[in-house]
């Protein structure tokens, strides 16, 4: 391994959140706590509780979830979607480096980044509603993982699309609806039953009912299947980023 | 000598058919400057681009110290260091991280001593800190050198390095291509400067429609392709060529004042002496005699077209 390329890579992603702090930091938190404001307190009030919790606390996993979600796939996709787009994708395709040294370097940094905007929108919820990590192991290690999946899922996006439009594409179009509908704002058992039998497709539901379960020990469905699903997803991503590496697809003429 | 790059029977072509490079084979040796010489489209990047891992070949074989690029290319990328033609740098960076990351990116430690020497050379040092954003089209391209030369490169591609550059800033490059050289730098060279070239290279290829033409030592293709003429100013104006000239095959310009005489330095008879001889029994006076011998530049169009 090429450890000093791997810092190298690593050290240039988290300074490029710096110089765009409001936008990789601020802007999550924001729309996070609008959230809190709209559906935590102006309708959370109307609303009862879900098992015995309280509707504000209730959306808190799914709310980190949709955010986590959305920068892990963003932050992944511009990190190697701008050295492609001004060519100096060219300089890390004639380094040493492996496809190994790649993952670590960008996708270390996007988890990276997306697991601190998750623990900072977390902190940020503690200050507006009572939450309590029933378990908070479990936790930071779902988050991670979720981070980590999602990022390379972003780092494939980056690495396919040929455009800025390609590139928004898919976050916009697909994880943002996934996000919606996989019970970010409400559990699934509250659906009617053809609808929780459609719900059960949408992988997202599978890591929010998880996401959940660390926090409020009930969940949708089992922890295990959620944890089996998010481990399989991050395996499914990186041998499609091994495999577009070794093949050059989308990146080397 | 020793060869540090083989590179043999190498085809590369796209989907849409083009043919950027059709079989070829080339040895570049360790320590000389290799000049690649070829109209646009060529094929001089897409050997570049191949060589350093940016692109994959269709068919053939490279060899940078004997290890395969294909096979081991993290060994054959760390040896190479590459000034790409395009000025592609991440614009929001400074000069010094800019530097220190290719260098990480190499595998090699932080070398404040290097990186700053490096920099003093290419006259960065001073806009170490400024960003790449705000510099002009020659700094940029110097950020580009500098870059490449962060890792302490063994072989060190050079993609057309002073497009764009002023002739002061030129001829400065030429001095550091020439001091890396005699560092023991392997270069390669792609120019559109056919002076660059002549200036720089020990050896020179051309390449033209993805093959080589040829490659030569430069002082002996321009020996052996050279021609020389000479251009001799008369006092009084002649308007055809005397029998006893003609066999000379004299050209008359210059409104009759110049005659133009092509010969063969490599010759054991240039004809010089006997033509001199002839012009004073003609009694024509001479007024000055200027030789010009042909440049690369005139080889290169000769191959070409």
């Amino acid at each position: 391994m090429n450890f000093y390329a791997i810092k190298s890579i690593y050290k240039y992603e988290i300074s490029r959140t710096y110089r765009t702090l409001s936008q990789s930091l601020l802007a999550p938190i924001i729309s996070t706590i609008l959230y809190f404001v709209v559906f935590g307190s102006a309708l959370g009030s109307k609303i009862d509780n879900i098992e015995g919790i309280e509707y504000g606390v209730f959306i808190v996993p799914g709310l980190v979830m949709l955010s986590v979600l959305m920068q892990s796939v963003t932050n992944a996709a511009f990190a190697i979607y701008f050295p492609k787009f001004i060519g100096t994708i060219n300089e890390l395709l004639s380094a040493p480096v492996s496809t190994i040294d790649i993952i670590i370097g960008y996708i270390g940094a996007s988890t990276t980044k997306s697991f601190s905007i998750g623990i900072i929108i977390l902190i940020t919820a503690h200050m507006i509603v009572p939450i309590k990590i029933v378990h908070p192991i479990y936790m930071l290690l779902f988050l991670f993982l979720t981070c980590f999946s999602f990022c390379s899922f972003g780092f494939i996006i980056g690495l396919w699309a040929k455009n800025f439009e390609q590139l928004n594409l898919v976050p916009m179009l697909i994880i943002t609806p996934l996000v919606f509908l996989g019970g970010s704002f409400y559990s699934i058992s509250m659906l009617p039953f053809f609808w929780q039998k459609i719900s059960m497709i949408n992988p997202v539901v599978y890591l929010i009912s998880g996401f959940r379960w660390t926090f409020f020990d009930f969940s949708d469905f089992s922890f295990i299947i959620s944890l089996s699903a998010i481990i399989s997803f991050s395996i499914l991503c990186n041998f499609i980023i091994f495999l577009m590496f070794k093949t050059g697809y989308k990146i080397r003429t | 000598m020793e060869p540090i790059i083989s590179i043999n029977s190498l085809c590369k072509s796209y989907k849409n058919g083009f043919i950027a490079l059709d079989d070829v084979s080339l040895t570049i040796n360790k320590g000389e400057i290799f000049a690649l010489l070829g109209p646009n489209g060529a094929g001089k990047t897409t050997l570049i681009s191949i060589i350093t891992g940016i692109s994959i070949p269709s068919s053939g074989e490279v060899n940078v110290k004997n290890f395969d690029v294909i096979k081991h290319p993290l060994v054959s990328k760390g040896m190479i260091g590459l000034v790409p033609q395009e000025v592609s740098i991440e614009p929001f960076e400074t000069i010094i991280s800019s530097v220190n990351f290719s260098r990480g990116l190499f595998g090699k430690p932080k070398d404040v001593k290097h990186i700053k020497s490096i920099l003093k050379q290419l006259s960065l040092w001073d806009k170490r800190n400024s960003k790449i954003i705000e510099l002009s089209g020659g700094m940029k391209r110097r950020v580009l050198i500098a870059k490449a030369l962060s890792h302490e490169p063994e072989i060190l591609f050079l993609d057309e390095p002073t497009a764009g550059v002023d002739v002061e800033l030129r001829k400065d490059m030429w001095k550091i291509i020439k001091s890396l050289k005699n560092n023991g730098v392997t270069i390669i060279l792609t120019t559109h400067y056919i002076e660059e070239a002549e200036y720089l290279a020990d050896r020179v290829g051309f390449i033209n429609k993805g093959k080589i033409l040829l490659v030569e030592d430069k002082e002996i293709l321009i020996n052996k392709f050279g021609k020389k003429t000479l251009s001799i100013n008369i006092d009084k104006k002649i308007i055809s060529i005397p029998k006893t000239l003609i066999k000379y095959k004299l050209e008359i310009v210059n409104s009759g004042y110049t005659l133009i005489y092509n010969y063969n330095i490599n010759n054991n008879k240039t004809g010089i002496t006997s033509l001199l001889n002839d012009l004073s029994s003609e009694n024509i006076q001479l007024k000055d005699i200027i030789t010009n011998q042909s440049s690369l530049e005139d080889i290169f169009v000769d191959m070409v077209s």
